[in-house]
C-alpha cells in the first residue's frame, strides 16, 4: 500500500485533494437535487401567481414584513458566522470554531422562534388553510377567498419546508459542535464543517428568494 | 493544504454586499414599477445567490469540475421554468372567433 501511512485519505483516493473534491462534488449533487425540490415549489407559486394576481397580492401584503425582514437579517448574519466557522476550522482555531458554530446555531434557532410567532399569528387570524380558513381584504375586495387560501397553502408549504431544512441544519450544527469540542477538526480535516456550511448557505439562498417573492413584491399597491 | 482558505475580510465584504442588496430590494419593493417589481426583486435575489454561491460556498476558488456540477444544478432549474411557464402562460390564449 503506497499511501496507507496517511490515515486521513481513504484507500480508494489518490490523495487528500482528490478526496476533498469528491466530497465537494457529492455535496453539490445533493444540492442540485435540493434545487430541483424547491424549484418545483417555486414553479407552482409562479403559475398560480400568474393565474390569481389579486389573491396573491392580498395574501402577500398580509404577511408580517417586519418579522420577515428581521428573519432575513438573522439568516444573513448566520451565513457569515458559518463561513467564519469554516475559516476557523481551516486555520486551526479550535475555540473560534466552537464559538462560530454556536453563534450560527443560536441565530438559526432565533429564525425558527420568530417563524413560530409568525405561524401563531396566522392561526389566530384563521389564515391557516383548512375548515376554519377565513380571509377578507379591504384593499383587495376582488380577491377570491379560495385563491387566497391557495396562496397560504403555498406559503406554509414553502416556508415550512424551509424551516424543516433549518431544523436539520441545527441538528448538523449540534453534531459539529460536539465533534469540535472533542478537537476533531483542524487544517487538514474540516470537510464536515465545510459541507455543512454548503448546506447552511443553500438554505439561506432559498430564503433569499422566498422573502421577496412572498413578502415584498406586492407592497407597492 | 490544497484547499483555498478564504480570508475573513472577503467574507465580511460579501456580507456587506448582501446587506446592501437586501436594503435595495426592500426599498424597491415600495416603489411602483408595475410589471417590473417582480423582475427587480428576482434580479436582486439572483445577485445575492451568486455572492453566496461564489464566496460563502467557495465555488469561485473551486475546480472546473465543481463549476460544471454547480452550473448543472441551476441549469436544470432553468429547464424547469422555461418548459413550465410557456405552457401555463399560453393556456388562456385563444384564437379570435371568426365572425361569419
Amino acid at each position: 500500500m503506497s499511501h496507507s501511512s496517511d490515515s486521513l485519505v481513504a484507500h480508494h483516493f489518490e490523495d487528500i485533494e482528490q478526496q476533498n473534491e469528491s466530497a465537494v462534488l457529492g455535496m453539490w449533487l445533493f444540492l442540485a437535487q435540493e434545487i430541483m425540490f424547491f424549484g418545483g415549489l417555486f414553479a407552482v407559486y409562479l403559475v398560480y401567481r400568474y393565474k390569481y394576481p389579486e389573491a396573491w397580492a392580498a395574501g402577500s401584503t398580509d404577511l408580517d414584513i417586519v418579522l420577515g425582514t428581521v428573519n432575513t437579517v438573522v439568516l444573513l448574519v448566520s451565513s457569515l458566522t458559518m463561513a467564519m466557522a469554516v475559516w476557523s476550522a481551516q486555520t486551526g482555531r479550535q475555540k473560534g470554531l466552537v464559538r462560530y458554530l454556536l453563534a450560527t446555531l443560536v441565530l438559526g434557532s432565533t429564525f425558527l422562534v420568530i417563524k413560530a410567532f409568525e405561524y401563531y399569528a396566522k392561526f389566530v387570524h384563521h389564515h391557516v388553510p383548512g375548515a376554519s380558513f377565513s380571509f377578507h381584504s379591504e384593499h383587495f375586495p376582488n380577491a377570491d377567498e379560495g385563491h387566497v387560501q391557495l396562496f397560504y397553502c403555498l406559503y406554509f408549504i414553502m416556508t415550512g419546508m424551509h424551516a424543516l431544512h433549518m431544523v436539520i441544519g441545527a441538528g448538523l450544527l449540534i453534531w459539529l459542535i460536539t465533534l469540535a469540542l472533542k478537537g476533531k477538526f483542524g487544517p487538514d480535516r474540516f470537510m464536515k464543517v465545510e459541507l455543512t456550511g454548503f448546506y447552511w448557505h443553500f438554505v439561506d439562498i432559498v430564503w433569499v428568494f422566498l422573502f421577496p417573492l412572498l413578502y415584498l413584491i406586492n407592497r407597492h399597491h | 493544504m490544497s484547499q483555498h482558505v478564504v480570508p475573513p475580510s472577503v467574507y465580511v465584504k460579501v456580507f456587506g454586499g448582501l446587506t446592501i442588496l437586501m436594503i435595495l430590494t426592500w426599498v424597491m419593493a415600495f416603489v411602483n414599477l408595475g410589471v417590473f417589481n417582480p423582475v427587480v426583486a428576482v434580479t436582486i435575489a439572483i445577485l445575492k445567490a451568486l455572492l453566496i454561491v461564489l464566496f460563502f460556498m467557495n465555488v469561485k476558488y473551486s475546480s472546473r469540475l465543481t463549476w460544471v456540477f454547480v452550473a448543472g444544478g441551476f441549469f436544470w432549474l432553468l429547464i424547469l421554468f422555461f418548459m413550465v411557464m410557456p405552457d401555463y402562460l399560453s393556456r388562456d390564449w385563444q384564437a379570435p372567433v371568426q365572425p361569419w
